[in-house]
């Protein structure tokens, strides 16, 4: 593959905390426009390579390049504003806000009036604010919640509030949107629908997407590449279907008797 | 509710203020007046402590710092050169402040604009802090302004003061600046940086992943706070005409954030509200202080008794209703309009 046909590239990505190295010499290359998946049992330090893509960690050794530029080193907000946006764990949302502020906020760092413009009512302002406040309406929309604009974010149900964060993140315009457990705690139903709404995304905004996840059917379903991670190594990379017969890969999952047997 | 109406509606809000002041001047006594101002300078002490603490979740304590600066910058001004001449009587002024005069207007203005500098370049390195750790600094940052204060006595008059302040701050010029602190708050936090203020409180981390500049929005709202508070104090000088470092003690920001925990932290009517509420009730309990006869029994009166009974109010408050008056909840036109219009229907 080409060097253009990449967007994000982690070289040699390595975190210490004291002793323990939690990630080590993690490298991947993410092809444009792909869906790709990480994943590893817990603990295995997916979430540490998150943070030190996004920008939450500096990495002790390695390198994180965005279009062939680098990365690493440079604080979350600068990140993002490079194109990276993230979802979390457990959910992040801002929870005193309404729906649409929480969308708002991620347009913050697009837009081009300041805190003085505000206050001196200046036209600039409100014209900028008001075409915000209608393409947050716009991405409400694609997820589903445009209903819902004026509620309370922490008031709303689980799957909702998940889509909101993934509006959120849209809100701030990435090229590359990394999604940490999307399909946790929801039902079968609900991860059908995810899997549906990330393929939606996905072509509709131009994105590549990297998503941690522990629903096996959803990402062999869902990604192109996957990376496997266990006690911070990376243990195999490669098509679904590949990593499904990895001895190595049902070792780290299941133990080394299975493995054998 | 539309935008052109509730400008209107606001207007005429201010329009009515307005009149009540023109009749509140000719037809109160003085001691009433007093209050009135006292309640004017109250929210805007409050509005600029809601900014920084209950919208941006920055736990600040050095309210009292800023306000003595912005006190003591602006009483400079507004002396007169040949008032200097007369209180400087522990050393001679320093040319720069014996010459320094300036109209009200520029002298208020300009307090807010020194506790503004001063919160930017004491925001610097404390605004990395977390929370309680801010508590603590700011508290810190307080007290050393009230120390310098009292050891710089060619610029302050050291523990004497100042004296003879003009008095300047009438009716007018306290709601002048209580209506502009209003404008700016509620515009700031109206606007999209009002919304990042508000991310900034409810989660930081989040905050960062959505590409906002914490510190800068923490300094920013921060140094926007700190020149209100100045302003706050620069009006309170000139309106008890009097100020020394004593009192821009520890308990100064305790009352503030009494008034805007009681309002309700991130609430802007909260603010308003108490500040009316705490002011006149302030004034009210001053009975508990003076002797009080019970069925014949003498009560002694005891000074400091109802900043007391205010205490426990506070700890009353913060146990069954943390929340506040308001908690983060705003009273709007469109809010009033849904009231009567109810009402009305039935």
């Amino acid at each position: 593959m080409t060097r253009d046909g990449i967007i994000l590239e982690a070289r040699g990505l390595t975190m210490r905390f004291g002793g323990l190295t939690a990630v080590k010499e993690f490298s991947a290359a993410f092809p444009r426009g792909s869906i790709c998946g990480l994943i590893g049992p817990n603990g295995a330090g997916k979430t540490t390579c998150f943070n030190m893509i996004t920008g939450f960690y500096r990495p002790t050794e390695g390198q994180v390049f965005l279009n062939g530029g680098p990365i690493s080193g440079r604080p979350p907000y600068e990140v993002c504003r490079a194109g990276v946006a993230r979802t979390f764990q457990n959910i992040r949302l801002f929870g005193n806000e309404t729906v649409l502020q929480n969308v708002l906020i991620g347009g913050h760092l697009r837009q081009k009036t300041g805190w003085l413009a505000a206050v001196l009512c200046l036209p600039a302002h409100f014209r900028e604010e008001r075409a915000m406040r209608e393409r947050a309406m716009e991405l409400l929309d694609a997820v589903g919640l445009a209903h819902l604009a004026g509620e309370q974010a922490s008031a709303l149900p689980y799957g909702a509030q998940r889509r909101l964060e993934i509006a959120r993140a849209l809100a701030t315009r990435p090229s590359f949107l990394l999604l940490d457990e999307p399909a946790a705690g929801m039902n079968p139903q609900e991860t059908q629908e995810l899997m549906q709404f990330i393929r939606n995304i996905r072509e509709g905004f131009g994105l590549t997407v990297l998503l941690i996840e522990h629903d096996m059917k959803l990402v062999m379903n869902i990604c192109e590449q996957i990376w496997v991670l266990d006690y911070g190594e990376t243990i195999a990379q490669g098509e679904p279907a590949a990593i499904q017969s990895d001895p190595r890969v049902i070792e780290a999952y299941l133990g080394e008797e299975c493995a054998d047997a | 509710m539309h935008r052109s109406t509730a400008i209107s509606l606001n207007v005429l809000a201010v329009a009515a203020l307005g009149l009540f002041l023109w009749w509140a001047e000719g037809a109160l006594d003085g001691y009433k007046i007093q209050i009135l101002n006292l309640i004017a300078v109250n929210i805007i002490l409050a509005l600029s402590l809601n900014l920084i603490y209950g919208f941006t979740g920055l736990f600040s304590l050095g309210h009292a710092g800023f306000m003595a600066i912005g006190a003591y910058v602006c009483s400079i001004l507004i002396l007169s050169p040949a008032q200097k001449e007369m209180l400087f009587i522990l050393g001679e002024a320093l040319p720069l402040v014996q010459e320094a005069h300036a109209p009200f207007l520029v002298a208020v203005a300009a307090g807010g604009l020194a506790a503004a500098l001063a919160g930017l370049l004491v925001g610097l390195p404390l605004l990395k802090l977390g929370d309680d750790y801010l508590g603590i600094a700011t508290l810190g940052f307080a007290e050393i302004v009230r120390v310098i204060a009292n050891n710089i006595p060619r610029v302050t008059n050291g523990a004497l003061g100042f004296k003879g302040i003009p008095d300047y701050a009438n009716l007018w010029w306290n709601y002048g600046w209580c209506v502009f602190t209003l404008f700016v708050v509620v515009r700031l936090l109206s606007s999209n940086t009002g919304n990042v203020f508000k991310a900034i409180r409810d989660d930081e981390i989040a905050a960062k992943a959505m590409g906002v500049n914490v510190f800068r929005h923490k300094l920013l709202s921060f140094t926007i706070g700190s020149f209100f508070a100045g302003v706050g104090g620069a009006l309170l000088a000139s309106l008890l005409t009097t100020i020394d470092p004593k009192m821009f003690l520890f308990t100064l920001t305790f009352n503030v954030l009494m008034i805007v925990v009681t309002g309700g932290l991130g609430s802007i009517t909260g603010s308003v509200l108490a500040g009316v509420g705490i002011t006149v009730l302030l004034e009210w309990l001053r009975f508990v202080e003076n002797p009080v006869s019970l069925g014949g029994f003498e009560l002694p009166g005891i000074p400091g008794m109802r900043m007391v009974i205010f205490s426990l109010a506070l700890i009353c408050i913060i146990l069954f209703r943390r929340e506040g008056l308001m908690g983060m909840r705003e009273i709007t036109w469109s809010g009033l309009g849904g009231l009567f219009a109810r009402k009305g229907g039935r």
